[in-house]
């Protein structure tokens, strides 16, 4: 007897059922926003946060959260006393919600640098500098990603 | 060797001059896990600095948010002749070296 169209499906949906076995995966639990203001808080203290002189050059849009150029700089003249201290980068969504601290100081010339991060999902990206004087200044980016880097499976 | 440095050869002095590294490194997150469900365990490189004639000019603290084969741009004044030096620090006793000269002018 041929085989019939309904007969093949009944059939084809049965093992489908049959081979299904539910597959529990503990994720580590993201970074949430009050992570981040945590870990900002760590390196401000109670200090005010104000918002410019700080420049986070970093795209937009990326296809690979796994490797993600981005570029800190800061508006400052970086003599001896007015210089940038330290940059520090922090992410919303990553397990864990710090990406870089970088020291300077008045040798430094230009307070500037390179690196880059992974992503594990479309999320903002918080640089904030020190300057020398003790005060704080943020930018923030948000940054859309594609592939998510960080939690996935090793082949 | 497992780094790469570019730093430039011959300056006048007060330039402000880039320093870019690069070294080779899984930075494995700590987060992911294998197939079977193991946790991969954390290897990453935590600290990087970079020295000119002994005295620091640079650090990072590095967190598993770094990309694999942690690259860093940064600068310097370039002051005086003489040499970089650059190290790498990380989990499991991890540590590497590196060096680059410099002529001023």
């Amino acid at each position: 007897m041929p085989t019939t169209r309904r007969q093949f499906l009944s059939l084809a949906g049965g093992i489908t059922a049959a081979g299904t076995i539910p597959i529990v995966t503990l994720r580590p639990l993201q970074a949430t926003p009050a992570m981040l203001n945590t870990a900002i808080r760590n390196v401000v203290g109670e200090a005010q946060l104000r918002t410019g002189r700080v420049k986070l050059d970093i795209p937009p849009l990326v296809e690979n959260g796994n490797t993600v150029p981005m570029t800190v700089s800061v508006a400052s003249a970086m003599t001896a006393d007015d210089h940038v201290k330290s940059i520090h980068v922090f992410n919303e969504k990553n397990p864990q919600p710090n990406i870089a601290n970088f020291h300077l100081g008045p040798s430094s010339g230009r307070p500037q640098v390179s690196t880059r991060i992974r992503l594990a999902d479309t999320q903002k990206v918080v640089a904030i500098a020190r300057l020398s004087d003790d005060t704080f200044w943020q930018v923030a980016a948000e940054i859309v990603v594609t592939l998510a880097a960080c939690t996935e499976e090793m082949n | 060797m497992s780094a790469l440095i570019n730093v430039p050869a011959k300056v006048r002095r007060g330039d402000v001059i880039e320093i870019r590294t690069l070294t080779s490194h899984i930075m494995e997150t700590g987060f992911r896990h294998t197939v079977d469900g193991k946790l991969v365990p954390r290897d990453i490189i935590t600290s990087f600095t970079c020295r000119y004639n002994g005295a620091e000019i640079f650090r990072a603290d590095l967190f598993p948010a770094i990309a694999a084969n942690p690259y860093l741009s940064f600068f310097t004044v370039a002051k005086e002749s003489g040499k970089f030096e650059f190290e790498w620090i990380g989990d499991n006793g991890y540590s590497s070296t590196a060096s680059a000269s410099i002529i001023v002018e």
